[in-house]
């Protein structure tokens, strides 16, 4: 299984995850579909914010750039650093195999941990 | 204003729909066959939930028979649908307090000063209701409604006070524009020196600010302070580390987030803020309250419009019978049915 993809992701209480990935899909997706605790309230939409992380910074320039709507986005969203994304806006490619990303603030819904 | 509460007559009617997102909407439709009539009740101020709020332009590709459709249009249509049943919407209110009668029967009260006494309560409130988003500011909440807005009501309340205003859509620009002549100062402050206000209002507010009459600051707050919700100074946190601005008023505008709300307060069986429903019904641990769309939960749940279409027909043949117990109910089609095409005044 060469070709597994795989992301890091720390949680709101500081526990890393390591999740299989699948190319083509939203980070936000696969954060949420191993039943990690982020709201994502839009469902992708780039309309709420609340699947904000911050990128670790060996990362962040092999990311695109925000466009508009996520940075309009970023805007009415709260601690927002220089390595802040929209993990909806992050879509998963062979080159981001091993992305490390940590959840931000106010992405959880408060739910017992998974 | 107690007096207009009083004044206020009590609304008697079958169902009440808490939330105006398109599966609200479609629960008039399904309700309606079934002649049962229904206000709406929605703490935005337009139909539609997120479809309208949160993605009104954005397309909708999984909507059955319609290849492709935008909140906006899938809003408008089920207007149109709904027409024939003559809905009662009540737009901007919150539901504020529920509680069984002894009839059997729900007493309904809203934010607005209404009261609803309702055989059947839908809440079909998506991901909760629609509030101003509070920044993550320690004691923020003591502030609120004395010195930190999240509206203007009214101008008079900024009158030759030190304003902060925070964020960069509309809001923000416009009460930057708005808010100068009258408040002793104005400084807007915001992460970025872009903008996503409309671009006339933010060249107004750099011409402002190149006059001196009002200040721009980017960065994000940091602390208030003060005492008994009186304001002095606003703490801002930047790139070349903190600043102390003289305030006695503090707007943010971040705009909105979804809130579960007194909902949670309602004695209902919820799991991780979701209410937990049958699949035969959609009605909740209370009978007679049913909930659908992205708000219920159950084994197998998907997040899908069109599934809380499906739910609000199921939903609206058990309201029937909780409505009109005994009566026969004929499963019809509105393609075969002149009883439901009469409703419908197609025929």
């Amino acid at each position: 299984m060469s070709d597994t993809l795989l992301i890091h992701v720390t949680d709101q209480n500081g526990k890393r995850h390591t999740l299989e990935a699948l190319e083509g899909f939203r980070v936000m997706e696969i954060i949420r579909d191993w039943g990690l605790d982020i709201k994502a309230e839009c469902g992708g939409a780039c309309a709420c914010g609340t699947c904000h992380v911050y990128v670790d910074e060996n990362w962040t320039p092999k990311l695109y750039d925000p466009l508009d709507e996520e940075q309009d986005q970023l805007d009415q969203t709260f601690h927002v650093e220089d390595n802040s994304r929209l993990s909806c806006q992050l879509i998963m490619t062979p080159e981001l195999n091993g992305l490390e990303v940590t959840l931000a603030p106010g992405t959880g819904s408060g739910r017992a941990a998974a | 204003m107690p007096e207009i509460i009083e004044l206020s007559e009590t609304i008697e009617t079958d169902v009440v729909i808490v939330g105006a997102g398109p599966v609200g909407l479609f629960a008039v439709f399904e309700l309606g066959l079934l002649d049962l009539r229904a206000h709406v009740i929605d703490i935005l101020d337009r139909p539609g939930g997120q479809c309208a709020e949160l993605y009104p332009e954005k397309p909708i590709y999984d909507i059955p028979g319609l290849p492709e459709v935008s909140g906006q249009q899938l809003t408008d249509n089920l207007l149109k649908q709904i027409a024939p049943f003559d809905p009662q919407f009540h737009f901007s209110t919150m539901v504020t307090a529920l509680e069984r009668l002894e009839d059997g029967r729900f007493r309904v009260e809203t934010d607005a000063g209404e009261t609803f006494v309702t055989k059947i309560i839908v809440i079909a409130a998506g991901g909760g209701s629609f509030q101003p988003k509070r920044p993550p500011v320690p004691e923020i909440e003591h502030y609120e409604g004395k010195s930190v807005f999240y509206a203007v009501r009214k101008i008079e309340a900024f009158r030759d006070r030190d304003v902060v205003i925070v964020g960069g859509g509309d809001s923000a620009l416009d009460w930057t524009l708005n808010l100068e002549p009258v408040a002793k100062s104005v400084t807007l402050v915001h992460r970025r020196p872009e903008f996503r206000a409309a671009p006339d209002s933010v060249n107004k507010m750099w011409a402002l600010e190149k006059e001196g009459r009002v200040k721009f600051r980017m960065g994000q707050l940091g602390s208030l302070q003060g005492e008994n919700g009186e304001l002095t100074k606003v703490v801002l946190k930047g790139a070349e580390g903190e600043e102390v601005l003289e305030a006695n008023r503090l707007l943010p505008f971040f705009g909105l987030t979804m809130k579960l709300g007194p909902i949670a307060d309602w004695g209902l069986n919820l799991d991780q803020n979701l209410i937990a429903v049958d699949t035969e019904k959609f009605e909740t641990s209370e009978p007679g309250i049913f909930a659908i769309g992205d708000i219920n939960t159950y084994p197998g749940k998907l997040k899908l419009i069109l599934s809380g279409f499906h739910e609000a027909a199921l939903m609206s043949h058990a309201a029937k019978r909780i409505v009109a117990p005994g009566e026969r109910i004929i499963f019809q089609y509105t393609t075969s049915s002149t009883s439901l095409q009469k409703k419908l005044k197609a025929a």
